[in-house]
C-alpha cells in the first residue's frame, strides 16, 4: 500500500490552522435576521397564555413565532435512516413544555440587542406540573410527559407511553437461571452512569435563506445534512425537493450533530419573512438545549465457576432520554449488544432494557452511543468478578475472550471475522508495566499508585441500514474530483477517502479533490456517525474507484482502437498490457482526459453505493496507572495506554489522534464531567465554569499503539475507530481505584470526595 | 455581557472618583472577567488604565501593588518572590489560564470579596492593607468583614518581613476554582492561618496559629488543625460538602505548616 | 465614540458603540480567524494579542483598546503557517475551531518563555481548551516546532 496507512496531513490542515474563514458563521451573509429563542422556566408545564404583541411591534423586529403558528406534524430531531426508530414525539414549538430550557418562542429581528430587547417583553402565563426528574420513579408517575394524541412511532419499540415508558425490550440466549445456579461465584450490582455533554468546541449554529427559486437553504454546522433535507421536510410541512442542505467545515459534534438542534428555527423565520436568518448557540444554550449522552442505570449479575469460565451474564439498563425519545430505542441497545459479545462464551446470556422518559433535557447520541455505559458496567462486574475468584483481571478476560470465527449470539448472530483483542490486551499490559504495578504500589505514607484495565468493543456502521454512495469523476487534467456524502467533523474523513480513491486510482493523493457536502450536489450518505464512514463510505469509494477504472481503460481502448481486454492502468497511462513498450497501445491518462472532454468525447464518472450487512466490530484494551492522595482522595491519571484493534488503520496519524481524544473524554467522564439539574430541574453544569472537560493539565501521559487485524468486508481490512476509543477510561480507572484502596465506586463521576467518604466509610 | 452607556479614561484618581459618583450605575472597569458574564446595564465604565497603577513598587517598609497590576503580573514578578516566598505566585497560577491572568486585576480580585478568591486567601496570610479612595487605609481582615461601598481600591501594601509561607489548595479540576484554599504564613515566629472558598469568604483561623510555636512538632500541628475546624464554619455546595471541607482544611493547613517548616 | 487602534500592522479608525465586545468588533472587521468557544472565559479560543500580549477578546472592549496594537492570527500567517506544519503533521489539527486561538498563544508563549519544559508549556498553554485531540499530538507537535527553531536560531 503506497498512500493508504500512512500518515499524511489533512487536505484541510493549513487551511485551519491559519484561521480561514471556513464555518458557519464566517460564511453567513451579514443582512440574516438575528434569531433567538425564549425558553421556558418550568421543567413540565402548559402554556396558558402568550401575549407577544408588544414584542413584534419593536423597532427591528422581523416576526415573533409561538407554538400557535407552527405546523402540527410531529416529528423526531434524531438523524436516523427513515423510518426513524425513535418516537415522533416534538413540534418546532409545543404548548406543552418538558424541560427547563424546551423553546417558547421564536424571535428574529436585525440586531442581536433589538431581539433580547423584545423577548423581554414577551410575557407567558404556565399551568405548572409536577415535574419528574428521577428515572427511577418515572415509570408510572402521576406526570405524563407525554400525553398528546398524535405521539407515534414508525414500528414497535415496546412503548407504553402513558407510563412514561418510551421503549422497551430485551434479548435471551440460554437458561441465566440455571446458569447462575450452577456458578460458584456470582457478582450482582447496580452501576450508574449520568448524563455527559459532548461539549464540542463550536456551538450549534445555522444560517437559511430563500434562493431564487424559493427553494430554502439551510448552511449549518451537522453530521446529517441528508437526514436534516427529510426530518426539516416533514416538519416544516414542504416538499424535500424544496429543502438543500449544505455542511461547511464544523467545529466537531461528537454526536451532539447527529441531531437537529438548531436548525428549525432559523428555516421557519426564512420562510414566514423570506429573508435569510441565522441563529447561534452560545454556549449555556448548547448545554441546555441540546441532548447529552444518556444516563443509564446498568444493573449486572455475572456467574462464574471457580476456575473462572463465565456461565451467565444479565444485563439490565434503565436508561433515561429526557423529555424527548432521540435515539432511545437504539442507544439502550448498544449497552447491551456492544458490550456482552466480548464475552461470547458465556454459556447464557439475557439483555433487557426500559427507557423512560423524564423533564431533563433530551439524551441523544455522543460518542460510543450505550456501549459507554454498558462498557463502564460490566467491565467493571468483571473486575469485580476477578478480585471475588482470587483471579488477575486480564486472566480472566484472557479464558473467555471472544475469537475470530465465533458466530456472536448477542451480536445479532454475525460471524467475528478480524479480532485482534489478545494482542492488544498482551501488549497493552507489557506498555503499562501490568506485572510489577498490579494491583498497586505505596509511593509514601499517603500515596498511593495503582493499575486498572477494561476491554471494549464498537462496531462499524449500522448493518443493513447505512448507506453510503459516492461518486468520483475524471476531469479534464489528470486529476479526479470525489464527491461524496459523508461528513468530516475534523476527523479527517475527507482525507482517509482521498488516500483510499489515490489508493485505487494509483495517483498522488493531491489529485483527489473531494467535494463539500450538500445535497444538491452530493451523493447520498446517511452521514458520520455509527463508527461508517471509513468502513462504508470508504467502501463505496473502492468501488466507484474500481468502476471508473474500468471506465478508463475502455474509453482508452475505443481511443486506440483496441480490445480493452488487452489494456492495463497504473495511474499515469493505459497501456498494452502484454507487450508494455508497444507505443501504438500507449496512452497518457492526461493526454486521454483532455481528450474526451472535446467533441464527440465522453465525460468519465462512476458512482457506487454501499450498505454493509455486517458491522466488524473494532476493539480496544485500555489500562490507566493512577496516583491516589490518600488524605483528600484526589486521583490523577499519570499513565494511560490504549491498544486499538481498527482492522488496517487507513492514517495512522489520524488514528492516533481519534485514540488520544477518545481517552481523555474518557478520562473527563470517569472523573470530572457531571451533568446535574437542581430541585426545579434547572441544569446546574451549564458552562465551562461548572463543566469541567479535562484541560491539559488534568491527565499525564497517554500512549497509543495499535494491533492490526484485517478486515475483508473494510477497504483495504478497515473496521472503524471513531468511537470505541471513548469506553475503557472509566472502567478502567474504576478498577484502579479499587485496586488503590479497595473501595468500589460504582457511580460517574469518581470525584476525590466520593472516593476519600468511601475509604473512611470502609475504615 | 454588559451593557455601556459611556466609556471614560480617567486622567486621574479624582477624577475617577468624581465620576464613579456621578451615577449609581457608573463602575470602574478592572479586568471585566468577571462583569462580562452578568447582563448588567451599566450608565458609565470607567477605564484607569491611564494612572500607573499597574506596578508593584518596593517601598523602605512595603511592596505596594498597584490595583490595576494583573494577576500574571504577580505570578512572573521576582520582586514578590524575594519578600513573600511563592505564596501570591502559587495562588494565582491555578486561575483559568494565562490569557485570563493577563486580564484579572489586583483591585478587582480583592473589592469584589469573591468567597473563592485565591487571591484573597493569599493576602490575608500576609499583613495586606488596603487604599481606598474614600475609605481610606485598612487591614484587609477589615476590609473583607465590612459592607460594600462604592469607593475606588486603588493599592495593595504588604508589609515587609522575613516571611515563609506556603499555599495549598484542592481542586476538582487542575484549573478551576478552589474546593478549599490555604495559606499559611510564618514571620517573626508568629503564624497566619487562612482558609479562603470554605465556601465563604477567606478568614485568618486566629486561635489555631495561636497555638503554633517557631518550630511545631506533628502533635503541635493535629491539634492546630483541630482548632481550625473548632473556630471557622465551613459549608457545602456544588463542589464539596462540609464535612469533606473540613477534613481538607486539616489536611492543607498541616501541610502548609509543614512546607512552611522545611 | 470613536476609537483608533492598530490591527496586524494597519490603523483603524472606527465609530462604536462603547460596550462592544472585542472579538465582535474584529470579527466585523473581517478577521473571521476569531472564534467564541464559551461565555465563561474559560476556553481560549478568542486569545489576541494586546500590544503583544496574550489575552481573551471576549473579556475585552473594543473601547478599551483606543491606540494599541492588536495583533490576530491573520497578522502573523507566515509564523502560524509555520508551527501549523507541524500541528498537521501529527494530525492534531482536526476540527481546527481551537486552532487560531491555540496558535496565538504558543506563539506568545515562544515569545515570552525560554527552553521551557513539558510542564511550563502545559501550564502556559492550560486556559486553551481542546475536545478533539486529547492534548498529547499538540503536544508533540510544540516539541518537534520548538526543537526545530532552536535549531534554526543556534545555525544564523
Amino acid at each position: 500500500m503506497r498512500i493508504v496507512n500512512t500518515a499524511v496531513p489533512k487536505v484541510d490542515a493549513m487551511a485551519l490552522v491559519t484561521g480561514k474563514p471556513v464555518y458557519t458563521d464566517d460564511l453567513a451573509p451579514k443582512n440574516c435576521l438575528i434569531v433567538k429563542l425564549l425558553r421556558s422556566p418550568h421543567a413540565f408545564a402548559k402554556i396558558c397564555d402568550m401575549d407577544t404583541a408588544v414584542a413584534a411591534q419593536m423597532p427591528g423586529i422581523a416576526c415573533v413565532i409561538t407554538h400557535r403558528d407552527v405546523p402540527r406534524h410531529r416529528f423526531t430531531m434524531a438523524g436516523q435512516s427513515y423510518p426513524e426508530p425513535s418516537p415522533y414525539d416534538r413540534l418546532i414549538l409545543d404548548q406543552i413544555v418538558r424541560y427547563v430550557g424546551d423553546p417558547v418562542a421564536i424571535v428574529a429581528g436585525t440586531t442581536e440587542k433589538e431581539v433580547e430587547k423584545a423577548m423581554r417583553e414577551i410575557t407567558v402565563s404556565y399551568e405548572v406540573f409536577e415535574p419528574v426528574l428521577d428515572p427511577e420513579k418515572a415509570l408510572d408517575h402521576p406526570s405524563v410527559i407525554h400525553p398528546e394524541k398524535d405521539w407515534h412511532v414508525n414500528f414497535d419499540i415496546g412503548s407504553q407511553v402513558e407510563r412514561n415508558l418510551c421503549c422497551s425490550g430485551g434479548f435471551e440466549s440460554g437458561d441465566t437461571g440455571a446458569e447462575f445456579s450452577a456458578s460458584d461465584v456470582i457478582v450482582d450490582e447496580v452501576y450508574h452512569v449520568k448524563a455527559n455533554s459532548q461539549a464540542m468546541m463550536e456551538t450549534f449554529r445555522t444560517y437559511t435563506y430563500l434562493d431564487h427559486n424559493n427553494r430554502l437553504t439551510i448552511v449549518t454546522s451537522t453530521q446529517i445534512p441528508f437526514h436534516i433535507r427529510q426530518i426539516a421536510a416533514r416538519a416544516l410541512g414542504i416538499p424535500k425537493q424544496n429543502i438543500r442542505v449544505i455542511k461547511p467545515r464544523i467545529g466537531a459534534g461528537f454526536g451532539a450533530k447527529q441531531t437537529l438542534i438548531s436548525e428549525l428555527f432559523p428555516a421557519i423565520v426564512t420562510l414566514t419573512t423570506g429573508k435569510p436568518a441565522k441563529i447561534v448557540f452560545d454556549r449555556t444554550e448548547s448545554f441546555i438545549g441540546s441532548t447529552s449522552r444518556h444516563e443509564m442505570i446498568i444493573r449486572v449479575k455475572v456467574g462464574a465457576d471457580k476456575e473462572g469460565k463465565l456461565l451467565a451474564i444479565h444485563l439490565h439498563t434503565l436508561s433515561n432520554t429526557g423529555a424527548y425519545g432521540e435515539h432511545a430505542p437504539t442507544t439502550v441497545g448498544l449497552s447491551g449488544h456492544k458490550t456482552l459479545p466480548l464475552y461470547n462464551k458465556a454459556k447464557a446470556c439475557k439483555f433487557s432494557y426500559q427507557v423512560v422518559y423524564t423533564n431533563t433535557m433530551s439524551a441523544g447520541a455522543f460518542r460510543g452511543y450505550g456501549a459507554t455505559q454498558g462498557t463502564f458496567a460490566l467491565e467493571s462486574a468483571m473486575n469485580e468478578l476477578a478480585a471475588k475468584l482470587g483471579m488477575d483481571p486480564l486472566t480472566l478476560r484472557l479464558k473467555n475472550l471472544l475469537a475470530e470465527g465465533e458466530i456472536l449470539t448477542a451480536y445479532h448472530g454475525e460471524k467475528l471475522n478480524s479480532c485482534a483483542l489478545e494482542a492488544c490486551i498482551q501488549k497493552g499490559r507489557e506498555m503499562i508495566g501490568w506485572e510489577k504495578k498490579f494491583p498497586c504500589v505505596r509511593i509514601s505514607d499517603t500515596k498511593v499508585r495503582a493499575v486498572g484495565a477494561a476491554i471494549t468493543m464498537q462496531g462499524s456502521s449500522i448493518p443493513n441500514i447505512d448507506m453510503a454512495a459516492v461518486e468520483v469523476r475524471l476531469q479534464d487534467d489528470a486529476y479526479y474530483t470525489l464527491m461524496i456524502g459523508a461528513t468530516d467533523m475534523g476527523t479527517g474523513c475527507d482525507t482517509i477517502l482521498a488516500q483510499i480513491a489515490a489508493e485505487c486510482l494509483e495517483c498522488e493523493l493531491d489529485k483527489i479533490i473531494v467535494s463539500g457536502v450538500d445535497t444538491d450536489h452530493s451523493p447520498y450518505d446517511t452521514g458520520s456517525y455509527a463508527s461508517s464512514t471509513t468502513f462504508l463510505t470508504g467502501m463505496a469509494v473502492v468501488k466507484a474507484c474500481e468502476r471508473l477504472k474500468g471506465k478508463i481503460i475502455r474509453a482508452a481502448g475505443l481511443r486506440l482502437k483496441t480490445d480493452p481486454a488487452a489494456l492495463a492502468f497504473d495511474g499515469r497511462a493505459i497501456f498494452n498490457d502484454n507487450e508494455k513498450d508497444d507505443e501504438k497501445n500507449r496512452i497518457n491518462l492526461d493526454d486521454l482526459a483532455k481528450s474526451l472532454v472535446v467533441g464527440a468525447g465522453h465525460c468519465l464518472s462512476a458512482t457506487a453505493s454501499h450498505s454493509s450487512p455486517v458491522s466488524p466490530p473494532p476493539f480496544m484494551a485500555g489500562f490507566v496507572e493512577i496516583e491516589m492522595d490518600l488524605e483528600t482522595g484526589k486521583t490523577h491519571v499519570i499513565d494511560y495506554v490504549g491498544v486499538v484493534d481498527c482492522g488496517t488503520p487507513i492514517n495512522p496519524n489520524l488514528a492516533r489522534l481519534q485514540t488520544e481524544g477518545g481517552i481523555v473524554q474518557g478520562i473527563g467522564m470517569a472523573l470530572f464531567e457531571d451533568i446535574t439539574y437542581g430541585k426545579t430541574g434547572k441544569m446546574m453544569n451549564n458552562s465551562f465554569m461548572q463543566y469541567k472537560i479535562p484541560s491539559r493539565l488534568d491527565l499525564g501521559e497517554i500512549r497509543v499503539a495499535f494491533q492490526s487485524s484485517y478486515e475483508p468486508a473494510g477497504p483495504f481490512g478497515a473496521k472503524s475507530i471513531g468511537e470505541v476509543v471513548i469506553n475503557t477510561p472509566a472502567p478502567a480507572i474504576a478498577h484502579a481505584i479499587t485496586n488503590a484502596c479497595g473501595i468500589h465506586l460504582r457511580t460517574l463521576p469518581m470525584t476525590a470526595e466520593n472516593i476519600l467518604m468511601k475509604i473512611r466509610e470502609k475504615q | 455581557m454588559f451593557g455601556l452607556k459611556e466609556y471614560r479614561v480617567a486622567q486621574s484618581l479624582d477624577q475617577a472618583d468624581q465620576l464613579l459618583h456621578e451615577h449609581k450605575n457608573n463602575v470602574i472597569l478592572g479586568g471585566l472577567l468577571w462583569m462580562r458574564m452578568g447582563r448588567k446595564n451599566y450608565h458609565t465604565g470607567i477605564d484607569l488604565s491611564q494612572l500607573g497603577l499597574d506596578r508593584i513598587l518596593e517601598t523602605e517598609e512595603a511592596i505596594e501593588i498597584g490595583c490595576m497590576t494583573r494577576l500574571r503580573q504577580i505570578e512572573t514578578s521576582g520582586i514578590l518572590d524575594a519578600c513573600f516566598g511563592r505564596v501570591l505566585a502559587d495562588a494565582v497560577s491555578h486561575i483559568v489560564g494565562v490569557q485570563f491572568r493577563n486580564a484579572a486585576t489586583m483591585g478587582g480580585s480583592v473589592f469584589s470579596r469573591f468567597s473563592f478568591s485565591d487571591v484573597v486567601t493569599a493576602l490575608l496570610a500576609l499583613e495586606t492593607h488596603v487604599h481606598l479612595y474614600r475609605g481610606g487605609i485598612l487591614p484587609l481582615e477589615t476590609f473583607l468583614e465590612s459592607s460594600p461601598q462604592r469607593d475606588i481600591l486603588v493599592k495593595l501594601s504588604l508589609k515587609k518581613k522575613a516571611w515563609k509561607t506556603s499555599y495549598q489548595s484542592h481542586r476538582m479540576t487542575a484549573t478551576d476554582f478552589p474546593v478549599l484554599a490555604a495559606a499559611i504564613s510564618c514571620c517573626e515566629d508568629r503564624w497566619r492561618i487562612s482558609l479562603g472558598a470554605r465556601p465563604s469568604r477567606a478568614k485568618l483561623a486566629t486561635k489555631a496559629a495561636a497555638l503554633l510555636p517557631k518550630k511545631p512538632d506533628a502533635a503541635q500541628i493535629a491539634a492546630a488543625c483541630d482548632q481550625v475546624v473548632e473556630e471557622m464554619s465551613f459549608g457545602g455546595n456544588q463542589r464539596g460538602t462540609r464535612e469533606y471541607r473540613e477534613i481538607l482544611a486539616k489536611v492543607l493547613v498541616k501541610r502548609g505548616v509543614e512546607a512552611v517548616c522545611r | 465614540m470613536q476609537i483608533s487602534c492598530d490591527i496586524n500592522g494597519k490603523a483603524y479608525t472606527r465609530h462604536i458603540e462603547p460596550d462592544l465586545v472585542l472579538i465582535d468588533f474584529l470579527r466585523d472587521l473581517g478577521f473571521l480567524s476569531l472564534k467564541q468557544g464559551c461565555d465563561t472565559t474559560n476556553c481560549g479560543l478568542c486569545t489576541v494579542w494586546v500590544d503583544g500580549t496574550p489575552r481573551l477578546s471576549c473579556a475585552m472592549l473594543a473601547a478599551g483598546i483606543q491606540g494599541r496594537q492588536i495583533t490576530t492570527i491573520e497578522g502573523v500567517e507566515k509564523e502560524a503557517a509555520a508551527f501549523g506544519q507541524f500541528l498537521a503533521a501529527q494530525g492534531a489539527d482536526q476540527c481546527g475551531f481551537c486552532s487560531p486561538g491555540f496558535i496565538m498563544n504558543v506563539l506568545a508563549m515562544e515569545r515570552e518563555l525560554t527552553d521551557p519544559s513539558d510542564d511550563q508549556i502545559k501550564h502556559y498553554l492550560a486556559g486553551n481548551l481542546c475536545r478533539c485531540t486529547g492534548y498529547a499530538g499538540q503536544m508533540r507537535a510544540i516539541t518537534l516546532y520548538l526543537g526545530a527553531r532552536k535549531g534554526e536560531l543556534s545555525c544564523e
